[in-house]
């Protein structure tokens, strides 16, 4: 009797912070008090354990059990805390052993199995930052654990085991509540996360797309320099198709990169479970009909992550661009900005990451029959301006490649020669950034497309001679000064491709051509 | 008498015994009044002690001293109120405890004694 105690991890936003769970026990009639700001499930974890430990042949004090998570005043939320509470409980008990710097992460089922939590990766990651070495978890989260270096992980099936491990008499333990091999939290079919949202575009091949040989080209840049895309062109000229084969050309993410994906993937709601570390980039492509809570994050409390952290060091897809909502695309423009999005709630502040590569593609106009001479075009003058209107001067500002995508000619259709695949230009992609990563090092960046006008100008100042074009276009007046920065990133992507030390004329010259306003833009 | 009343005589009784075996006097027992009923009357020390007793044949639906609502110690307070002063009982230290009993029949039964509940 007396005190108990047992660590479990709070996750805000996908900051966690380790709890601590103190439990002690009343000389009073019997009650459970839950202290320490809980939200209504985790209120419910009261019912929840006292069910699971009776059916685990290890039930709770029959006295008044008071439950304070520490610290109280950080908001707390969901399931994850039910095996801690529990162990804390009994260790208050004197049933369980002392539990030291162990950190409990699972949800307890009525009979004391143990079910998978979300978020737990994010959550080991912090406990190990905070000096934390020895984690629980249900047999479903155990793969995911253990994919933090230096995690030891121990992964049960029901609450008995743990009980069992941390020496609670075992003579009274139950230890197979019902059909435990049954559908404990889904455990069977979850090898098909492995590849996450990748999967659906790990099929997609460039050598798929016929002819288009400008826009293979602005892909293979845009896949280079990280530079954001936006592909204007009419229904059915393959644009879609195209941005598919985007994340196909982009080299795997790093073991860091790895871990700040697979971590925001771990808190989606929608996935079943995580077995492998996210190694490709991800792709999302939202509708245009999503609010702006489904894109930039968002829910009542601590917000959720959207689809912009869900796209991060991978593609964020807006077809039918200037079809979504106003404010949702210039929501974009912080993470475009700043690479993370922060989220202010009443509840908390949650900070996602969001550094994703933006591909647009537009009609050239509402009903999309404004190609060539744009004779069929049904579109009032009026329409087509409010249409672009939509992409606001500041989104667009931070688009790189503005691309004109034709339909494909019936030539090029029927032509069945060799036309290279995503791998072939998937090495050049990893030359190109090899080559810009040592050149930006010491600008502290990683992409051509995060190059300022002032390094463009300053330390990376090209001559006359190859900026004569650039410095024409100017002059005459159809080349802004912010367009006069993104044709030099842009040459530098290609320079960088070619195996050049510094983009020569003809760079800066395919360059000007990639950022095209397309008609009516 | 139904069978419910029997196992709550019996529980009392045995109550009564393991108090009185724990240095307790008991004085009263299922004195009745219109505002109720207190099970056991007792004395520790100069101590006047209300005994809630709650018995079941197990713990099947929940341990008999969950049973023991706030209500029913609010309403125990006042009925010792109403006892010391039919009883002309000069009240000095109040105390209400519990006495939760499981008696299953084949094994001896279980006695929870929790003091000072209210």
């Amino acid at each position: 009797m007396g005190m108990g105690r047992a660590l479990a991890v709070a996750l805000v936003g996908l900051n966690g912070h380790v709890i601590e769970v103190e439990a002690d026990i009343g000389q009073t009639l019997p009650a459970f008090v839950l202290l320490g700001l809980p939200d209504a499930s985790l209120s419910e974890a009261k019912e929840r354990i006292r069910s699971a430990a009776q059916n685990s042949g290890i039930p709770l004090s029959r006295r008044k059990i008071t439950v304070n998570l520490v610290p109280a005043s950080l908001p707390k939320k969901g399931s994850g805390f039910d095996l801690a509470i529990v162990m804390a409980a009994l260790n208050a008990a004197g049933d369980v052993r002392r539990t030291g710097g162990t950190v409990f992460l699972a949800e307890l089922g009525l009979d004391g199995r143990l079910r998978p939590v979300r978020g737990v990766l994010p959550a080991v990651l912090a406990a190990i930052s905070a000096g934390c070495q020895e984690f629980v978890v249900a047999q479903a989260n155990l793969a995911e654990a253990e994919l933090v270096a230096g995690a030891r992980v121990r992964g049960y099936d029901s609450l008995a085991q743990v009980a069992a491990d941390f020496d609670a008499d075992p003579e009274h333990l139950v230890f197979s509540p019902a059909d435990l091999t049954g559908t404990a939290g889904g455990g069977a079919p979850r090898l098909a996360a492995a590849d996450g949202p990748a999967g659906d575009t790990a099929l997609a091949d460039l050598s798929e797309v016929a002819g288009q040989g400008e826009a293979r080209l602005a892909l293979e840049i845009a896949a280079a320099g990280g530079h954001h895309l936006m592909m204007m062109g009419p229904p059915g000229s393959g644009k879609t198709m195209l941005a598919e084969r985007l994340p196909g050309l982009l080299p795997e993410l790093t073991d860091e990169e790895a871990l700040e994906v697979t971590a925001i993937h771990s808190l989606d709601t929608t996935k079943s479970g995580i077995t492998a570390l996210v190694r490709r980039p991800p792709y999302e492509r939202p509708h245009h009909s999503a609010s702006t809570a489904s894109i930039i994050g968002g829910g009542s409390g601590i917000p959720r992550p959207g689809a912009a952290s869900r796209a991060h060091r991978g593609v964020l897809f807006l077809d039918e661009a200037p079809e979504f909502d106003k404010r949702v695309l210039d929501a974009l423009r912080q993470p475009l900005e700043s690479g993370e999005l922060v989220l202010h709630r009443a509840a908390g502040t949650a900070a996602y990451p969001a550094r994703f590569q933006l591909v647009l593609a537009a009609n050239p106009c509402p009903c999309g029959k404004a190609t060539g001479k744009g004779i069929a075009c049904e579109c009032t003058a009026m329409a087509r301006r409010r249409y672009f209107g939509k992409l606001s001067g500041p989104l667009l500002d931070r688009v790189d490649i503005q691309l004109q995508v034709n339909r494909v000619q019936l030539s090029q259709l029927s032509d069945t020669g060799q036309r290279e695949t995503s791998a072939q230009v998937a090495v050049r992609v990893q030359m190109a950034r090899a080559i810009q990563a040592q050149r930006l090092r010491p600008f502290g960046l990683v992409h051509n497309a995060d190059l300022s006008g002032r390094i463009l100008r300053g330390p990376l100042r090209l001559g006359g001679k190859e900026t004569h074009l650039l410095d024409r276009a100017m002059g005459a007046g159809t080349l802004s000064a912010r367009g006069y920065d993104r044709v030099l990133r842009l040459a530098w992507t290609v320079a960088d491709l070619q195996g050049r030390d510094t983009p020569g004329a003809d760079d800066v010259g395919l360059a000007l051509t990639l950022r095209q306003r397309g008609e009516g833009l | 008498m139904k069978a419910k009343d029997e196992l709550g005589q019996s529980g009392e009784r045995l109550a009564a015994d393991y108090l009185e075996d724990h240095g307790m006097r008991v004085i009263d027992s299922n004195w009745r009044c219109p505002a109720g009923e207190i099970d056991l009357v007792a004395l520790d020390g100069a101590a006047l002690v209300i005994v809630e007793v709650k018995t079941r044949r197990s713990r099947r639906y929940g341990d008999p001293l969950e049973a023991v609502t706030a209500a029913k110690l609010q309403r125990l307070r006042t009925l010792a109120v109403l006892w010391a002063r039919e009883h002309r009982h000069v009240m000095g230290v109040l105390r209400v405890d519990a006495v939760g009993i499981i008696m299953d029949g084949r094994s001896a039964p279980s006695i929870d004694h929790l003091k000072g509940v209210a």
